[in-house]
This record gives C-alpha cells, sequence and structure tokens, in this order.
C-alpha cells in the first residue's frame, strides 16, 4: 500500500497531466485555438447539434426509382438491339422486375438471344473485357429466361439489383455532399448509415428547407427533340410512337394547366456532361448560363447542326422547362436555359447543374433541427446543473467523509472530470445534451468507487485492524466491487452507444468515459494520494 | 476518536428478511399495476416511435394557446396538440402523424406561414422535427433491442463472475426496476422516446450496480460464515453495505436534482424517470435481488472454502 513503485506513480501523475492538457483547449474559442502554435493540442469537444443548434436530415434513396430508370433503359437497349438484327418483336414493356416481348415469329428465336447476349454484362468484372469470362465474377446483370413460347424476358438479377442500388448510393453520397458543399458552411457533414441512407448534419443551419430544397430536386437535366411530327392530342389519346414521350412543362401555361409537349425518347445530351453552370441575367431575365465538356459540346453542335428549325426541349427532372428553336448551329459548346426564372431560382437551378444529377430521388425520412438559441439555452442550463451538482457532491462528501477523506474523494472527482473532458477532446467525441447529464451522473456516481473504499476502511478499522492494514484491505477488498458494479454499467452503456441514435448516443459516450475514468481515479490516483497523505500524517486513528 | 455523522448507525442490524413477504407482494402488485396501466392506457409515445411532426416556437409576447389551435386546426390537417414548454412564450406543437410522408413534411411549411400570417413575423422557430413512418418504426425496434442486449449482457457477466443463481435475481430485480420507470411513463403520461430509452438503460445500470454490490457482499459472506443460516447472512450483508448504498444514493440523487430543477426542460422528463430508478434500484436490491437467493440453493453454488477469515488479509 505504502510503497508505490515510483514508476507507477510518475504513469499517474503523467496521465493527469495529459488530461489537464488535452482538456485545456475548450476552455477557449475555436478560432483562438486555431491560431495557437502547432505544438500546441487543439481537438475540442464536438458540440452536438442539439447544443450549437443546426439541422440534421435522414435520407433514403428511392431505390425502387433506380431499377425502375434502369428497366426503363433496358427496355430502350432491346428495341434497339431486336431492330439491329432484324427481329419482329410485339408488346415489348416491363413487367415487376423484368423487360419482356413477344417474338412476332418464333423461329427467329436464336437470332433474338444473339441480339440480346451482348447487353447482358458481368457484375464486377465489366463486360467483354473482363480478362474471365463474362459471369464468373459477382454473377450476370440480367437473367435471361426463354420458356420456348415466343416470350423471353430479361429479368435484373439480385445481383444486378443490388449493385445498381449500391451504386446508386454511393454517386448520391457523392452529389449530396457536393451540393451541401455549395453551401459554404464549414462542419457540414454527410455520412453513408445503412444498406440505403445518407445522413446529412449541417450545424448552424437551424432551417432545413433550404436544405431539403437542394436536395430535393434529382436534377437530372437532358436535351430532347420536340416530335413535332405528333400532334399532342394524338399523343394524348394514345396514339404515341414508342420513341417518343409526353411531357408537362415545368411552369403552368396561360390556362393554369401545364404545357404538354411530345419529346423524342432519344437524349441529345445530358446534364452528365456539362461542366459548368452560372446564373445570369439576360435581357433583364434570368437564365442559368452551361458550358458543356469537349464530347458534349461536339455533340450537341452535330445535333444542333443537323436540326436547325426544330424545337430543342431542355427537360429537369422529367419536365419540360422550355422548348427554344434551333435557329442556327450551337457549336461554341455553351448556351443558356432560359425559363420563368427569378434570380434565385436560377442560381439554385446552377448550383444543382454544377453539383451533377443524383441518380435517384432522395426521401426525407427523418428531420431534427434545432435552431441556435435553444442550444444555447440548453447549453446554459446544462452547465448550470453541473456545476450546482458538483459543488453538492463536493458538501456532502467533506460533511460525510471528514475534511481528510472528504477533500481526498472531492480532488479525485476533479481528476475525473478532467479526464472526461480530455478523453472527449482526444477522441473528437460529440457532447450532446443528453451527454451533459450523464456528465452529471457520473459526478453523482463517480464518488461510488470512493464510497465503496472508504466504506470498507471503516469496516476493517471497525474489525479491530491497524489504519495500515484497514486501508490496505480496504483498497483491496473494494476493488473487485467496484470493477464489478462499473462493468455491469458499463455494458448498458454501450447497448446504448450501438442501438442509440443523435442526442442519446451523446448519453452513451459520456457515461461509458465516465465510467472508464473513475475506475481509473478510483484504483489509481486517490490510492495513491491516501498512501501518501497516510505516510506523512502516520496517523494512529484513521479519521474515517 | 469522536466519529463524525455517520447515515446508519454502527452495528445496524434490520431484519430485512423476515418482512419479504409484504414487499414481494407489493412489488407484485406494482408489476402487475404496471402491466394495467400500460395495457389500457399504453405509452404516450413521442414521435420518434409514433412518427409525426414537433415544431417549438417563441412567441414574441405570452402566447395565446386558444388562438393558435384554432389557426392550426383551420389548416385541417387532423390533430394537434399545444402546449407551452418553459416561459409562457414557448409552444410546442405537436402534429398527428400522416399516411402520406409528403403532406406531413408539406405540414411544417404550412403551419408556420399560417403562424407568420396570424401573429406577424416575430416568432421564433427553435426546433422542428419529422420522423417518417420508416424511420419511427425502427427506432422503437432499436430502442428494444437495446434494452434487452444490455440485459443478457449484464446477465451474462454476472453469471461469468458469479453463480447463475445471482443472475436469476439480479434479473427480477431488474424486471421490477424497469417496470417502475415504465409505470411511471404510463401513469403520468410523460412522453416516450428516444430519451426515455436512454432513461431505462440507466436504471439497468444503476440498479445492477446496486444489485452487485450486495451480491459481492454476499459471496463473501458465504465465504466468510460457512455455518450462517442463509437469512441472517443475507441481512448481515445488506445491513454491511447499507452505509455505502445510502452514501452514493445520496450523492447520485443530489446531482440528478440538481439537473432535474436546473437542467432545463429538455431532459427533466429524464431525470425525473433516473430518480425514480435510483429509489427503486435501492429498494429492489433489498427486497428482491438478496431474498430471491434464499430460494435458489445458494449455498450449493459456488465454492464455499471453510475459512473464518479472508485469505487475502496482507496485514
Amino acid at each position: 500500500m505504502l510503497n508505490q513503485s515510483p514508476w507507477k506513480v510518475t504513469l499517474v501523475l503523467l496521465v493527469c497531466l495529459a488530461g489537464l492538457i488535452l482538456s485545456f483547449p475548450n476552455l477557449f474559442s475555436r478560432d483562438t485555438v486555431e491560431r495557437w502554435p502547432g505544438f500546441l493540442p487543439k481537438s475540442q469537444i464536438n458540440l452536438g447539434l442539439d447544443l450549437q443548434g443546426g439541422a440534421y436530415l435522414l435520407l433514403e434513396v428511392d431505390s425502387g426509382a433506380v431499377i425502375r430508370e434502369r428497366l426503363e433503359e433496358l427496355t430502350n437497349e432491346v428495341r434497339v438491339a431486336l431492330r439491329g438484327a432484324g427481329v419482329g418483336y410485339q408488346n415489348l414493356g416491363v413487367s415487376g422486375n423484368a423487360v419482356t416481348f413477344r417474338l412476332t415469329d418464333p423461329s427467329q428465336r436464336d437470332a433474338a438471344l444473339a441480339a440480346l447476349t451482348p447487353l447482358n454484362g458481368a457484375i464486377g468484372g465489366g463486360s467483354g473485357l473482363s480478362m474471365f469470362a463474362p459471369g464468373t465474377l459477382g454473377g450476370m446483370e440480367l437473367d435471361i429466361r426463354d420458356p420456348g413460347d415466343g416470350r423471353i424476358s430479361l429479368a435484373l438479377s439480385k445481383t444486378g439489383i443490388s449493385s445498381r442500388v449500391t451504386s446508386a448510393v454511393t454517386q448520391s453520397l457523392e452529389i449530396v455532399r457536393r451540393r451541401i458543399d455549395e453551401l459554404g458552411t464549414r462542419e457540414a457533414s454527410v455520412q453513408r448509415q445503412g444498406e440505403n441512407r445518407i445522413v446529412v448534419q449541417v450545424p448552424g443551419e437551424s432551417s432545413p428547407e433550404s436544405i431539403k430544397r437542394l436536395l430535393g430536386q434529382t436534377a437530372k437535366l437532358t436535351f430532347h427533340f420536340v416530335d413535332q411530327d405528333t400532334p399532342v392530342s394524338e399523343a394524348r389519346a394514345g396514339r404515341l410512337p414508342p420513341g417518343s414521350m409526353l411531357l408537362d412543362s415545368e411552369e403552368p401555361g396561360p390556362n393554369g394547366q401545364p404545357i404538354q409537349y411530345v419529346v423524342r425518347r432519344q437524349v441529345v445530351v445530358g446534364g452528365e456532361s456539362l461542366v459548368d453552370a452560372q446564373p445570369t441575367l439576360q435581357n433583364n431575365q434570368a437564365v442559368v448560363s452551361f458550358r458543356f465538356d469537349s464530347p458534349g459540346g461536339r455533340k450537341f453542335g452535330q445535333a444542333t447542326q443537323q436540326n436547325v428549325g426544330q424545337l430543342l426541349a431542355i427537360v429537369l427532372d422529367g419536365k419540360v422547362i422550355s422548348a427554344p428553336r434551333v435557329n442556327e448551329p450551337i457549336l461554341g459548346g455553351s448556351g443558356i436555359i432560359s425559363g420563368s426564372f427569378t434570380f434565385q431560382s436560377a442560381t439554385e437551378l446552377a448550383v444543382l447543374l454544377r453539383a451533377g444529377a443524383l441518380p435517384a430521388p432522395l426521401e426525407v425520412v427523418e428531420e431534427r433541427s434545432v435552431g441556435p438559441e435553444l442550444g444555447a439555452d440548453s447549453i446554459r442550463s446544462g452547465v448550470l446543473a453541473c456545476v450546482v451538482a458538483a459543488i453538492a457532491v463536493f458538501i456532502f462528501m467533506l460533511v460525510y467523509y471528514g475534511p481528510v477523506f472528504g477533500l481526498i474523494a472531492n480532488l479525485a472527482l476533479v481528476v475525473n472530470l478532467i479526464l472526461v473532458f480530455a478523453t472527449m477532446s482526444f477522441l473528437g467525441a460529440t457532447l450532446t445534451l443528453p451527454g451533459i447529464a450523464g456528465i452529471v451522473l457520473v459526478i453523482g456516481q463517480a464518488v461510488d468507487s470512493n464510497v465503496l473504499i472508504y466504506e470498507r476502511i471503516h469496516e476493517e478499522v471497525k474489525n479491530g485492524r491497524s489504519p495500515i492494514a484497514a486501508l490496505d484491505v480496504g483498497f483491496n477488498e473494494a476493488l473487485r466491487t467496484i470493477v464489478d458494479s462499473n462493468v455491469t454499467s458499463f455494458i448498458a452503456g454501450i447497448a446504448l452507444f450501438i442501438f442509440g441514435t443523435g442526442p442519446v448516443k451523446g448519453f452513451a459516450v459520456t457515461h461509458c468515459i465516465g465510467i472508464i475514468t473513475t475506475m481509473f481515479t478510483a484504483v489509481t490516483f486517490t490510492r495513491l494520494i491516501v498512501a501518501y497523505w497516510y505516510k506523512w500524517r502516520r496517523p494512529k486513528v484513521l479519521p474515517i | 476518536m469522536a466519529h463524525r455523522l455517520r447515515l446508519v448507525p454502527e452495528g445496524l442490524n434490520v431484519p430485512f428478511f423476515r418482512y419479504r413477504w409484504p414487499f414481494f407482494v407489493w412489488s407484485a402488485l406494482v408489476l402487475i399495476a404496471t402491466i394495467l396501466v400500460v395495457a389500457i392506457n399504453g405509452l404516450n409515445f413521442g414521435i420518434d416511435f409514433k412518427g409525426g411532426t414537433v415544431l417549438e416556437v417563441q412567441m414574441p409576447g405570452p402566447a395565446n394557446l386558444a388562438a393558435m389551435r384554432s389557426t392550426i386546426d383551420g389548416l385541417g390537417m387532423g390533430a394537434s396538440e399545444l402546449q407551452t414548454a418553459g416561459s409562457d412564450r414557448d409552444v410546442l406543437i405537436r402534429l398527428e402523424a400522416s399516411e402520406n410522408q409528403d403532406e406531413q413534411k408539406a405540414r411544417i411549411e404550412q403551419v408556420k406561414e399560417a403562424l407568420n400570417g396570424e401573429f406577424g413575423e416575430g416568432i421564433v422557430y427553435k426546433r422542428q422535427e419529422f420522423v417518417g413512418p420508416k424511420v419511427s418504426g425502427e427506432l422503437l425496434m432499436n430502442g428494444v433491442w437495446a434494452v434487452l442486449i444490455s440485459v443478457v449482457g449484464v446477465l451474462g457477466y454476472l453469471w461469468f463472475r458469479f453463480e447463475w443463481q445471482y443472475g436469476v435475481g439480479a434479473l427480477a430485480a431488474l424486471i421490477h426496476d424497469v417496470s417502475a420507470g415504465v409505470a411511471v411513463y404510463a401513469f403520468t403520461g410523460v412522453e416516450f422516446n428516444l430519451t426515455s430509452i436512454a432513461a431505462l438503460l440507466m436504471i439497468v445500470g444503476y440498479s445492477l450496480n446496486d444489485t452487485v454490490v450486495i451480491y459481492d457482499r454476499i459471496r463473501e459472506n458465504l465465504r466468510r460464515y460457512k455455518a450462517m443460516p442463509i437469512p441472517e447472512l443475507l441481512d448481515r450483508s445488506a445491513n454491511e453495505t447499507m452505509a455505502r448504498t445510502l452514501a452514493t444514493s445520496i450523492t447520485t440523487l443530489l446531482a440528478l436534482i440538481a439537473l432535474f430543477v436546473l437542467g432545463g426542460p429538455v431532459i427533466r422528463d429524464f431525470t425525473m424517470i433516473m430518480i425514480v430508478g435510483v429509489i427503486v434500484g435501492v429498494y429492489s436490491t433489498i427486497y428482491i435481488a438478496s431474498p430471491v437467493l434464499y430460494y435458489l440453493n445458494l449455498r450449493a453454488a459456488g465454492p464455499a472454502p471453510a475459512k473464518t477469515v479472508p485469505a487475502h488479509v496482507k496485514g
């Protein structure tokens, strides 16, 4: 008990010193800390959104839409492939997770299958170019079935679907990140959660509306020529050529109803070829000017050259923004999108176009935002509660265990709290309002180890042991109890950490860290101080 | 040396075990009452678990709840609930979950517009939350899992460190304490949300912490007093650890009361449940966890070396 190895003593003191140094930056504002010289520790405790104010959004990638879109694309590919091979077909369309059609002439079955096989890419191998035969790595995207009655179906395989969805989520993550970056808020975080969800946290942004507007659109921009051979009335009556589609305008027309356009399905150029988009004013009207990359610019130039006089529909998310006439070939690789924009909506569209299109719509499934006032109130009341709780516990321990042991317990509590803050800063952990509650609870419970030790020593004294023997037995016997009781609390804390979300997780963090630091201070720090005190005073009777 | 104040007199010897039956009955009644109240009243699930929308607004002056209610009801979006939160300027608005998620999201905007139109632009929107139906189901399941996993984990640890009898006793005490916590939610109608799960888990943690301390002493006394009848041994262990139990409960309660009074409205409910948890945790240790061991043939359990003095005393 009395002879502590000097190494141990040094180590304990070093840990305490490290705790002081690591928790130190929290006393200063972040800006001050950033100007410190490089050798000083700079990491601070992060405040949760509930304390500093901010918005939290949980988004879900609409995997149904990803699959639907792939099926539509596949239908087109099938059409092109069959036409190219001169195979006649009927009833081409999507049913369930498959594209199906019927051969006009069943004897063309082999020709049809031969034409369709190249559509079936291997997942993870890259079709055709892979050094392995298609299908050996991860499986094929399609499951081509031909029951023999002239019907052929191309179903998306399970691996095909999951790889589409996964890549859609990965891509969405990137696009969301770029769009959020456009907000210019520092410290915004965009993270993947689970299979198909994305968490967006933007500190300081207390109104999530602007973020939702930014993320609520897929912003898929495409240019199509208008099918001027098919009148809208024909199309509305269902007589729509297979290569065309009927689209609404973005803005309602003069009669309040959206204007409808018959537009060729074939995409002239898509938004993925854009390299820049900016809002500008033209004739006092807000427009978005854009620039294509060079292949996109060439394609656009060629197409406009061959179709002078045609209407070119600018389609955003399935709605026609405008359909200007091509008066002359547009060869420079840049142009403008006009429509009924305000300067703000033109700015927003430009942001969306620069960041790129989302592969699928995002749905907000959970949203929480806290204004900075509420956060500041919470910090104030939380800190006040901490201080008052600490003072109350200090007084109790002093009164109950007397000036010597009470003071030692209080010293241990202070060290404990410093270590909690130091650990949280070191880990960059997030402090939330329930986390502050966790710290208050640590204040109440941390002294438990001291209580266990002191009560044990008290019993041993009562049983007639000498002071030194009582101290020794007291510490040793209490240690077992301290470990067992803290481990059980710790397990509950870990369960909360794993299953908890948001602020509640913050409670688990401070609770668990508090348990570890409590065990450390009880086992090492308290023991050290008591040993030195005993060596110094050599009391005949322990004041306990 | 004159001794300072103590919470319990030296040589305390309360015959806890003798009065076990009235307390068993009482605990059983509490448990039955909880089940009944939860079955009849149900829990007042917050939006975390049932989906929906919450807005916390600060009005420019004292809030006129009736006028605000009629403004919101005028929007025709189903049941809404208004209550003041904290000061008389702060109002909590709850909107019912809607089948249609887009509609539900649009509601926040509609309510804001209506309030701004009716009461001017000086309204501060302090907090707004929306939980969709997909997420709320998952959050509830996660909460249930958290409680179950922690219970299983802790019982596993007790079994490993002690004997199975202790695991059973602790489980009984745990069921009592967690039900008591749930009962408070059911009786008071306090909103049951994610924070409530944290509160229940802390009851699990505290209850076990307390139980383990007395179990540790029981195990030690079993080794020390080989011939002592179990009831006497259980009482002795409870009395010996009573000073610690009270001291720790008092410091924990002091901290929690500080938090309850000063910590602000957001975590007040949480703190209230924790306070209840500390009290029932102490009760269940003495009147459930400990006497249950009597019925589980404790002596046959662990190794019981015949020693009257612990072997590890180094003096």
